[in-house]
């Protein structure tokens, strides 16, 4: 029994495996705060799938390095968010209809273009992540990308918070509202790419949105949302990482479906919010009458 | 500039001059605001009066500084208002607030502070004693730690006029104050106006409600994407004023004799 459950430990690829999901996790649970807060996680959820043609055109122009993806992915992204304000401000159309449309197209774009180049890499490992094949180098670039991020989130914590409280009335105290909706966009873009190669560019989205839902189930501290988001995020994906390896399931696919799983137990036994918790506090609070 | 502590003008002999100058607001390519000019100072409590879409809203916004005038010009104590102003408080209409929003009352109150404290600098111990102080004005002791979904439309009102006070405002701008409110909140919320107005700062709100015009303000803006009076209530809160500015079938028009 003890065997099995320290044998993850002793592959250097599951190692990492499991630093990077702590790792991503983490950094995707704070900002994940910022998705739910800002009730975006349509619009992100576009972002990440534009991320898929902008790696098949970064592969077609320059072949496939560790740069080429990145940048591929965060220009297809830009463009996609920016083309479909364009279209929203120069036509009768909402912009999330505008994004639906450009996203499903690039998107469909990417998939048929990456099947013809010839990649070595599954399509699967795109769309659904290979957190197992992480190198070293692969670590440290997350690891600076969530340095790099929650450095950026944390030191602007009071700004943001105030321009998603209510951005009118922010940019009447002097918050620059409009530059921090852009930085948070691009902070996010860029926090979806870092867990890209874990997850994929698909299952991105539940990686960025659930841990902070769930946390805001349980409670109404700011704070608590934000670093309980990160903790809920780490210590999940990190554990699906190693059931993914004791049952031989998926790792990419485990971590979403492990915050799923998490997220529906508070759906519906949170004592505050849950379905179950308030319907056993409402005959209690009218008993007292 | 006077210095910053400079709170309000009840304790000085001068009064602060807002004035407002044929100020022109376009949306993309719908005139919302023409040529509406108005002049008032610290110590006086006006109403915004005028139909739906009379462009209320947007002027309220473009004193905030919220928006670009297409022409015209703004000024508060002889300088230009460019963009925003620690010394113009802004507060919006309550349906346009996210009161889900996971903050307290003493958040929404701490974040009037944010121009003194800034990015990330920690609150001093009189940005403290500001906030402390603004709460309990506005009576908010017992509710501090309160989430803001949890109070009623008074309770909301009062929680952005604590923030305002607390940002140490002379100008506080109100979108549709009254609007929702019950009885109690109303009388409530006037004699609060009536206070802040009397310890000398400017009070502007846009107002729907005819029948308590005379006991809150002091002067009246008829507005219709233009001026169609401006003046204390006496002068300009008439019936021809009313008729002129919401056409025949004027709100209440027994009330206004």
């Amino acid at each position: 029994m003890i065997d099995w459950l320290i044998e993850p430990f002793q592959h250097p690829f599951n190692q990492r495996a499991v630093l990077a999901a702590l790792l991503i996790g983490f950094t995707n649970g704070y900002a994940s705060a910022f998705v739910v807060l800002k009730k975006s996680a349509l619009k992100v959820g576009s972002l990440s799938h534009a991320l898929l043609p902008g790696i098949a055109v970064a592969i077609l122009l320059v072949g496939l390095h560790d740069w080429s993806a990145f940048l591929g992915s965060l220009f297809a992204a830009l463009l996609i968010g920016l083309g479909s304000l364009a279209v929203s401000r120069g036509s009768r159309l909402d912009q999330d209809s505008a994004l639906a449309i450009l996203y499903t197209a690039a998107f469909s774009g990417g998939i048929i273009l990456l099947r013809r180049i010839g990649v070595t890499q599954e399509m699967d490992e795109w769309l659904f992540g290979n957190i197992m094949g992480l190198r070293n180098k692969d670590l440290w670039t997350n690891f600076w990308i969530s340095f790099g991020a929650l450095g950026v989130l944390t030191a602007l914590h009071r700004p943001l918070l105030m321009t998603l409280f209510d951005a009118e009335v922010a940019a009447t105290l002097g918050v620059p509202v409009r530059a921090l909706n852009y930085l948070l966009l691009a902070v996010l873009i860029v926090v979806l790419i870092s867990s890209l190669q874990a997850v994929g560019c698909i299952l991105a989205l539940g990686l960025l949105v659930t841990p902070a839902a769930t946390v805001y189930l349980l409670t109404d501290s700011t704070s608590a949302i934000f670093w309980g988001g990160s903790l809920l995020g780490g210590c999940a994906a990190a554990f699906a990482v190693l059931a993914g390896w004791w049952l031989n399931i998926e790792q990419g696919p485990a971590i979403v479906l492990v915050l799923g799983i998490i997220f529906l137990a508070a759906f519906f036994f949170s004592p505050k919010y849950g379905l179950l918790g308030r319907r056993k506090a409402k005959p209690a609070s009218t008993g007292r009458k | 500039m006077v210095s910053s502590s400079h709170e309000s003008c009840g304790h000085c002999a001068h009064h602060h001059e807002l004035r407002v100058e044929d100020v022109c607001v376009r949306y993309r390519h719908v005139d919302a605001l023409r040529n509406v000019s108005l002049s008032t100072s610290c110590g006086s409590c006006v109403a915004l009066i005028g139909p739906n879409g009379a462009g209320k809203s947007t002027l309220l916004k473009a004193i905030a500084g919220l928006l670009p005038l297409s022409s015209g010009q703004i000024f508060w104590r002889n300088t230009k208002v460019a963009k925003w102003s620690r010394e113009i408080a802004y507060l919006p209409q309550r349906e346009n607030v996210d009161w889900q929003f996971p903050i307290t009352v003493r958040g929404v109150v701490r974040m009037g502070r944010y121009p003194q404290a800034g990015w990330w600098r920690p609150f001093s111990t009189a940005d403290e004693d500001a906030i402390e102080r603004a709460i309990a004005l506005m009576g908010l002791e017992p509710i501090g730690d309160r989430q803001i979904s949890e109070l009623s439309g008074g309770q909301q009102q009062r929680v952005f006029l604590a923030r305002a006070l607390a940002q140490e405002a002379h100008v506080l701008l109100l979108d549709e104050p009254f609007t929702g409110l019950d009885y109690t909140s109303k009388s409530a919320l006037t004699s609060i106006l009536r206070r802040v107005a009397e310890e000398g700062r400017l009070v502007i709100a846009s107002h729907h409600d005819m029948e308590n015009v005379r006991e809150i303000y002091d002067e009246v803006l008829l507005l219709r994407r233009e001026t169609i009076g401006f003046g204390t209530v006496a002068e300009v809160f008439t019936e021809e004023g009313l008729k002129a500015t919401f056409g025949e079938d004027a709100p209440d028009g027994k009330e206004v004799a």
